[in-house]
């Protein structure tokens, strides 16, 4: 009730809002440990450890954090453009598709270095295309792309199934998966940069789509902030009455924003596919394009606030492995707690702790929140 | 004759596979009515076959079961309420939030307490709800196509079948015949309406909220204490995404409701019966095209082609009262 209207600083919305949210995601989580009978703060060094004490380690947390990236921008330019594309991981795993037949194509014939580009167009183009039909839907029928989205990741699973059981997997093979991919369709591992780093390691499936998704952060951050189309995508966002006055036209902004976002959730099939397993197998995505969900909440929809994130639930991931490993009371599927927790705090209840914060700002420092300005107007 | 059997036994487990999609859809019908949008139904549920196949077998007791899981799924329902009525959340966001943490919390915490790898322990017969067997079922079973349907399809479901069935009409009339039920729904159109005759509209839609959570909870126990004997890890399965696929293919009406949810369970029934069986003119028909038929129709439905979709005009909205 008090002051609704003040403004906090920047550094303050930015900053200390979601580092109290993250905060208290984890405390909670920390009770969920506590609950299950282990010491919450050695989990948690065991955690950090897991993921960052060893270039092992961080190879794997930033192989795990290559795939959150690409589906946190997904649903982030989503976002931005008011819409919620929880069709991340449907997108991410029918874009396997794309890429598994390029790989079954060429990868005896070209070097890595011409399989890949086209390996990205495919994987863009067939997780944008399972993103239009939605999209479409949305724009032109009015059908809630929330539950279309959600029927397509269904869809996708089922179609999946279907193609790696009766159709791709070679004959006389047990495994519902496609065969091996040759050394065209291999990607190289970025073992050099760690080495450069100074880490020492033997094998970690980090590789050069990594570098990949930075580009593409970079890219939507231009997209986003520096273009037009962006401008546009984030008035409708914003305010979708404003755009329709603006004459910029709604069904064009749902279409594409969708189809970019499918176009980076359909890329992290690379990750996976060219740059570890080397094949296409039954649930590859294994949760990524939920994870993007919780990344894209925590980074805000920014890139620069995306990549850490990103980061984060790679040591989480990586960590919960060791994790599990050293407490087998606390398996991988802490992770999904936390994920829930973060986009509960982080996403849901964003505003919780706000008026609590704002009253502290007008008590302690009334004039960094604007608050002696506006009363010297109004005397 | 063989036919026949054959069609008693389909729908015989079509009616098993609908009731945990009836109760759940009907679930998300009081909360999609008042204007809390929920896709939260597949982790309440979960929650809630987690807590009743837990307290079941610690007590031993069915009933101890279906009051755990009612309990545990309302407070999961209350947090949804909690970030989406108190604090104006992205409802959406607080939905998949919920499953998220109802999907692991359950194993970590099934793993920690029972060490089966998330599994409860199986439960005894005085743990589950067992088949009630309608008087006479047993003797008209020899009266032809009348007595099979009678002792077969209509008799010899557990306890919680015939309350989903029972809270069809109930929920027609708490809705349609209620001044609470008139309330719920005008919330869900036109909140500031209600707000100005004076009504609470944090406290209906509460209400709602709690009606759901309470539904959820006696979805999960079926899952867990009447179904099957015990909970196995993730296993509603999507369960809770098709009973909102069915809400909406119905068009948020409870009737329609409790035939989408026949229809999708229907499916499912045929799907286990066809496995591998070739059908005359179509030929095999892929399980996973059956599976995935319940969300495409959904799809179809919602593009608008079999009939319009029209959501509660509020729903999704978070109420600001004006200053």
């Amino acid at each position: 009730m008090s002051a609704p209207y003040t403004r906090l600083p920047a550094w303050a919305d930015y900053g200390l809002i979601p580092v109290i949210n993250l905060f208290v995601a984890f405390l909670f989580a920390g009770l969920v440990v506590l609950a299950v009978g282990e010491n919450p703060l050695s989990a948690a060094v065991i955690l950090v450890d897991g993921a960052f004490g060893s270039g092992q380690g961080v190879a794997y947390t930033l192989y795990y954090a290559t795939n959150f990236i690409f589906t946190g921008l997904a649903v982030a330019v989503a976002f931005h453009c008011g819409l919620f594309n929880i069709g991340g991981e449907g997108q991410a795993y029918i874009a396997g598709l794309g890429v598994s037949v390029v790989c079954l194509a060429f990868d005896e014939i070209l070097p890595w270095w011409l399989t890949f580009p086209i390996a990205i167009l495919a994987a863009a183009a067939v997780g944008a295309l399972w993103a239009l039909i939605p999209a479409y839907l949305q724009a032109k029928r009015g059908s809630h792309i929330v539950i279309t989205t959600i029927m397509f990741n269904f869809i996708a699973a089922s179609a999946m199934v279907y193609l790696l059981v009766d159709v791709l997997k070679p004959a006389g093979s047990m495994a519902p998966q496609t065969r091996q991919f040759a050394e065209g369709a291999q990607l190289p591992k970025l073992t050099w940069l760690l080495e450069a780093m100074g880490f020492s390691l033997r094998s970690a499936p980090l590789n050069i789509s990594f570098l990949l998704a930075l580009v593409m952060a970079v890219l939507v951050w231009i997209l986003i902030w520096r273009t037009k189309l962006g401008y546009e995508m984030r008035t409708m966002g914003f305010s979708p009455k404003a755009a329709r006055y603006a004459g910029i036209s709604e069904t064009r902004m749902i279409i594409i924003a969708m189809m970019i976002s499918g176009a980076l959730a359909g890329m992290m099939a690379l990750n996976p596919i060219m740059g570890d397993q080397h094949n296409v197998s039954l649930d590859f995505v294994g949760g990524a394009g939920f994870v993007g969900i919780a990344v894209a909440l925590m980074g805000r929809s920014h890139p620069a606030g995306i990549v850490p994130a990103a980061i984060l639930f790679g040591v989480l991931y990586q960590g919960g492995a060791e994790l599990a490993f050293e407490m087998p009371a606390i398996s991988r599927d802490m992770i999904v707690i936390i994920q829930g927790l973060v986009i509960l705090f982080a996403g849901a209840l964003e505003h919780m702790f706000r008026p609590t914060i704002q009253s502290l700002f007008v008590t302690l420092s009334p004039r960094s929140v604007g608050v002696v300005a506006a009363r010297g107007e109004g005397a | 004759m063989d036919f026949f059997n054959v069609a008693i036994n389909v729908l015989d487990s079509t009616i098993r596979l609908s009731i945990p999609l009836l109760l759940a859809a009907l679930a998300g019908l009081y909360s999609e009515r008042a204007g809390v949008f929920d896709i939260g139904l597949e982790g309440k549920m979960l929650a809630g076959a987690f807590a009743g196949a837990s307290a079941a077998a610690v007590s031993g007791s069915a009933w101890v079961g279906l009051g755990a899981a009612v309990l545990v799924s309302v407070g999961f329902a209350l947090v949804h309420g909690f970030a989406s009525i108190t604090h104006r959340g992205n409802q959406i966001v607080s939905g998949v939030a919920i499953n998220f943490i109802a999907a692991g919390s359950t194993i970590i915490l099934g793993q920690a307490w029972f060490q089966q790898g998330g599994r409860t322990p199986s439960l005894s017969a005085d743990g589950r709800f067992s088949a009630i067997v309608l008087p006479g079922a047993e003797a008209v079973r020899d009266v032809p196509v009348l007595g099979l349907i009678y002792s077969e399809l209509i008799s010899g479901h557990s306890l919680l079948v015939y309350v989903a069935f029972l809270l069809v009409p109930f929920t027609w009339w708490v809705l349609f015949r209620t001044r609470f039920g008139l309330r719920l729904r005008a919330v869900g159109e036109n909140p500031a309406a209600v707000d100005t005759a004076g009504i609470s509209v944090a406290w209906l839609r509460y209400r709602a909220v709690i009606c759901t959570g309470i539904l959820t909870g006696l979805a999960g126990a079926y899952l867990a204490i009447a179904q099957n004997a015990g909970f196995v890890k993730d296993m509603t399965a999507g369960k809770g995404f098709i009973a909102l696929a069915a809400l909406i293919f119905a068009k948020w009406k409870p009737v329609p409701v409790m035939f989408a949810c026949l229809l999708f369970g229907f499916l499912d029934a045929l799907s286990i019966r066809l496995q591998g069986t070739p059908l005359p003119l179509i030929g095999r028909v892929p399980v996973q095209l059956m599976q995935a038929l319940p969300y495409i129709l959904t799809v179809v439905l919602l593009a608008g082609f079999i009939g319009k979709a029209i959501p509660p005009r509020a729903g999704g909205v978070p109420y600001v009262k004006e200053r």
